[in-house]
């Protein structure tokens, strides 16, 4: 080998690690930035040929088009509003999807760790069925199959309890109509919520005082539960009535509508998800090694102290953060609407680009909206995995 | 300010390092010849760990000067590269490559490195093994063998690449007490052979048998450098005599 | 003395168990009866089962099953010219033989795969198909046993499994060649004639093939210690998470020309494949990463100690033991790229879940809704069960010699 003297000064540029570091980190910015450069050159060359511009004034026309749910909203309104209506669709099904999806994956991924045989193949049958199917055929199943050809036509509606009428048309429920003494009962409503508040408060110091650990809330709920009820009687009448659908000569009148696309689609993403869900908690629940209910009950804790105090918390730290993220892809997915005829913002996006053909700004509006909703709930995992890191320690 | 290789195999020139604003290394001097053989002591966090470290450039050092074998280590790759290659070392958690047998493990560098042939760097690698007493064990993974058997592959696995100088980083301190004596007996033989070394460790009585001389550490500085013999019956500062009453009893 | 200790035998003295005697009784009781509330769930639910499974029997006898014989050409190749057909089942042919020829040189998991590749066919082969269909299928079980046999007969020498590789590297371009054509020599086939599941499939294997290393080198760049390439690379990733791959499609039909010089058209069906593998490449990074991060630093530090450089150390010590790790979570996403080739539909390209609303459309079978949508998730679910399966066999057999 090279018997090499060397000193400290002069290193030749082109073997100094320092200056090869920050060279490659220029040379690989550079290779991008021109990429993007020859992209965006590109878009404006092909966006001039066409005579467009980049300009999102488009969005105070008139849509013209017509949404057949959601927000009150008619052809007359501009497009801005047309889109707003969509992002609101796609939060409704999101929320309600996530809500029923949980409900199911919970039960399911219970029903997994049962004793009973009959119980756990079901529910591992369940799982394994939506697992490796796509969840576009799920939909389509529930959509085409289910709704549009199973169910039966509006007169014929299937009648459920509490005036619930399932058919093709979709689902009609009974809404809750606000009355005339509405208006008083909101404010007992406000009046019992700054009391619960304050009995919450009192009961937290109370707590701190003794030392003792409890729960505030314990107190505050039935204030709040005792000052809403009253007030309900006290108000002259009902404050909300319920409006009931009735079916009338074509179709149904009163209550609240939800279209067949929208029950096709929670239906659809519930299922699928749940089983994703499913398996997340029974994960979570077998992390918890059985060692710590032994431990637990060894201590002489009750059963329900030992689920809430040991097995839950555990349990919950390796659940939530897969939970979050089927929570994201349920709300992106939701975005296959646009398949079967929910105006979701998908769908109205793409409307309202075959109209104005307004490619860039819509991908822009789009992307911008479901990047929003990433970006919220990653920040709210990052906050919850810190809050628990800290407990950790 | 160049450098002579007659002043020493390794010579440091008043080392600093800073981990952020701690100050880890506060100044460390210290000359070694070819042949020599030191261990190095001192309480935990004295900054042992990363001064032999610093001599690979597993760590950077902020001030001073470094050089092994000639040749100065600083951000020259060529430098950085050819140091890596004269020394080798130990480590505590062994740091076997789980995924590859034990004589893929050994032959692994010489052959993508040293660019040597794959049945050459077999055959060395099975005089290593012989060296170090498990050549039976050449085809199993590094999860089938006890500790003491791994961290004798682990120094296999270090001298394939026939390096100048060997470091140790406590390299016993991972084993159970009944397998301490099998590495320690590889590590006696290696500084019988003529082997550079230097070893972190708290083993006094492999210290006693074959150090030429014993360094403490104590709060990032060199506090005392000594023969054996005059480290334990003599010691000069009130520190090392604190900390020789505390891991002598 | 001694027999003293001789009847201290284990058996002797032993006595049965309390409750019921009967294997069977006992398993039930303690399965399905063990309370009160497992009594009743257990009967409710095995209500449910039996009224579930009458109705799918009676419905099943009843329906229409012919709409899948009469469709299944276009359902699987689209509009492939019938005269070229034998290119799509020379392709099935090879990739028969070569599982067949594996199995004949190794054996274990690859054996039961090929073993279930030939009882498929023969099954399939019995069903009520054309007859020319038929015969083609039953070639499949063939190809596989010719291949089983010259491997097994090849066994012993050392160049055929080298042959054997370099067969199946070779398969995959020489399978794209057959199945599209290359001017002069075998002729082009349409995009759009070649639609169907085929498309599907050809779209995962791309997809998988390019969005494997595209994504490991995201995860690299998310690692590195260059903060412009880690910004790059987390940029990316957070922003092709962050949206439905719809909306990626979107802007792959209506802004991608847009974002290209005049004179460059790709196909749409490259555009889609394109787009697919730029969104599984982001997941499949995120997974990679996870394997990355659980690599102590001792492994680093060790390899840089062995005189190894960054790149070695990364291709031969860190990425095997990572990828190992999460191999779980790659098959996983591989499934899951499989089965977005579906979505593919939204930008009008005729894969199977399109085709099949068009046969929808047609009035000869209306109605047959059911059938349709049960077939083809019976399909998806077969592949994608068994690519899981396989996954998970894998993953056993490579724990093998792991610490």
């Amino acid at each position: 080998m090279r018997k090499k003297v060397a000193s400290s000064h002069a290193i030749p540029f082109w073997r100094d690690i320092r200056v090869l570091r920050v060279v490659s980190q220029i040379l690989f910015v550079t290779v991008i930035a021109a990429g993007i450069w020859w992209l965006l050159n590109n878009l404006q060359t092909n966006l001039k040929t066409a005579g467009l511009n980049i300009s999102f004034r488009f969005l105070n026309n008139t849509a013209g088009f017509p949404i057949s749910e959601g927000l009150r909203y008619d052809p007359t309104n501009v497009n801005g509003y047309a889109f707003l209506v969509g992002v609101v669709n796609t939060i409704r099904v999101a929320v309600i999807g996530i809500v029923l999806a949980t409900v199911i994956g919970t039960l399911v991924g219970i029903a997994r760790l049962s004793n009973n045989w009959l119980l756990r193949k079901l529910a591992a049958l369940y799982v394994e069925t939506l697992r490796n199917i796509p969840l576009l055929v799920v939909l389509f199943f529930c959509y085409f199959a289910v709704m549009l050809t199973a169910l039966p036509l509006v007169r014929d509606s299937i009648r459920l309890p509490g005036f619930v009428f399932l058919s093709r048309r979709g689902l009609y429920i009974p809404s809750l109509v606000p009355t005339g003494s509405f208006g008083t009962w909101a404010w007992y409503l406000i009046g019992g919520l700054v009391l619960a508040t304050v009995v919450y408060f009192f009961r937290r110091v109370q707590l701190k005082r003794a030392d003792r650990p409890g729960f505030p809330i314990v107190w505050a709920m039935p204030v709040l539960l005792l000052v809403v009820i009253a007030g309900w009687f006290l108000a002259s009448g009902n404050p909300l009535s319920v409006d009931v659908p009735v079916l009338k000569r074509f179709n149904f009148e009163g209550g609240m509508w939800l279209s067949t696309p929208f029950v096709a689609l929670v239906l659809g993403l519930s299922t699928y998800t749940g089983a994703y869900i499913a398996e997340i908690v029974r994960a979570g629940i077998t992390a918890v090694s059985k060692g710590q209910t032994e431990a637990a009950k060894a201590l002489g804790l009750r059963r329900t102290q030992v689920l809430r105090l040991v097995i839950l918390p555990q349990a919950l730290r390796v659940i939530i953060p897969p939970l979050t993220s089927q929570y994201l892809n349920l709300t992106k997915n939701s975005s296959l609407a646009i398949l079967i005829g929910y105006y979701d913002l998908m769908n109205v996006a793409t409307t309202i680009f075959n109209q104005t053909g307004r490619a860039v700004e819509m991908i822009l509006l789009v992307m911008g909206s479901y990047l929003s909703m990433s970006l919220l709930t990653s920040v709210f995992m990052n906050y919850y995995n810190r809050r628990i890191k800290l407990l950790e320690r | 300010m160049s450098v002579t290789r007659d002043q020493g195999i390794i010579v440091c020139r008043d080392v600093h390092k800073w981990f952020g604003d701690f100050h880890v290394l506060r100044g460390i001097s210290l000359t070694m010849q070819k042949g020599e053989v030191v261990v190095i002591c001192g309480p935990s966090g004295s900054g042992k760990s990363t001064f032999i470290r610093t001599i690979n450039r597993l760590e950077e050092h902020q001030r001073g000067q470094i050089i092994v074998d000639g040749i100065e280590l600083t951000h020259d790759l060529r430098n950085i590269e050819a140091i890596r290659r004269e020394v080798g070392m130990v480590f505590q958690q062994f740091n076997l490559f789980p995924h590859l047998t034990v004589m893929q493990n050994i032959t692994l560098a010489p052959v993508w490195v040293l660019k040597m042939k794959k049945s050459e760097a077999q055959e060395i690698a099975m005089q290593l093994l012989e060296r170090v007493g498990i050549p039976e064990q050449a085809n199993k993974y590094p999860g089938q063998l006890s500790g003491g058997q791994q961290q004798r592959v682990v120094i296999a696995r270090a001298l394939a690449m026939t390096p100048k100088i060997m470091l140790f980083d406590e390299p016993t301190s991972a084993l159970d007490p009944e397998m301490i004596k099998e590495v320690l007996d590889v590590m006696k033989e290696l500084a019988r052979s003529g082997m550079t070394m230097i070893v972190v460790t708290h083993e006094m009585g492999f210290a006693r048998e074959v150090a030429d001389r014993i360094i403490f550490f104590d709060f990032g500085q060199l506090i005392e450098k000594n023969t054996p013999e005059a480290f334990f019956h003599n010691p000069q500062h009130e520190r090392t005599k604190l900390f020789l009453s505390q891991i002598l009893h | 003395m001694a027999d003293d200790l001789h009847t201290f035998h284990s058996t002797s003295n032993q006595l049965p168990p309390p409750s019921e005697r009967i294997p069977v009784l006992r398993w039930l009781k303690q399965n399905l009866f063990s309370s009160w509330f497992n009594a009743i769930l257990t009967i409710v639910a095995g209500a449910l089962i039996v009224v579930l499974i009458f109705g799918l029997a009676k419905w099943a006898l009843g329906a229409r099953w012919e709409v899948i014989p009469a469709n299944l050409k276009i359902l699987l190749v689209g509009t492939y010219p019938a005269e070229q057909m034998w290119r799509v089942w020379t392709s099935l042919y090879i990739i028969a033989f070569l599982l067949g020829l594996s199995s004949g040189l190794r054996s274990g998991l690859i054996r039961r795969i090929s073993a279930a590749a030939g009882i498929a066919s023969i099954v399939l082969a019995i069903l009520p198909f054309p007859w020319v269909t038929r015969g083609w299928t039953f070639g499949v079980a063939f190809a596989v046993a010719v291949g089983f046999g010259m491997g097994y007969l090849g066994k012993k020498n050392r160049w055929f499994k080298r042959l054997e590789i370099t067969c199946w590297v070779l398969s995959f371009p020489i399978g794209l060649v057959l199945l599209n054509g290359v001017g002069g020599f075998l002729p082009v086939i349409e995009g759009r004639n070649k639609w169907g599941f085929v498309l599907n499939l050809l779209g995962a294997m791309v997809g998988i093939g390019l969005s494997f290393p595209v994504g490991v080198s995201l995860a690299l760049g998310r690692r590195s210690k260059l903060p412009a390439i880690r910004w790059v690379c987390t940029a990316y990733i957070e922003l092709i998470r962050g949206v439905p791959l719809i909306s990626l499609l979107f802007m792959a039909s209506i802004m991608l020309q847009l974002l290209l010089p005049a004179s460059v058209r790709p196909d749409l069906v490259i555009r889609a494949m394109m787009t697919i593998t730029a969104f599984s490449a982001a997941y499949m990074a995120e997974n990679v990463r996870g394997g990355l991060q659980a690599i102590p630093k001792g492994q680093y530090e060790a390899a840089y100690a062995v005189g190894l450089n960054g790149a070695l150390t990364t291709v031969l010590i860190i990425l095997p033991q990572a990828l190992r790790a999460v191999i779980p979570a790659i098959v996983g996403q591989f499934i899951s790229l499989f089965k977005d080739t579906t979505l593919f539909g939204f930008i009008a390209i005729l894969e199977l879940l399109n085709i099949s609303r068009s046969i929808l459309g047609n009035l000869e079978w209306r109605g047959t809704i059911f059938e349709l949508y049960v077939f083809i998730g019976i399909i998806f679910w077969i592949l994608c069960y068994s690519m899981s399966y396989i996954s998970r066999r894998v993953e056993k057999s490579l724990g093998v010699g792991e610490r």
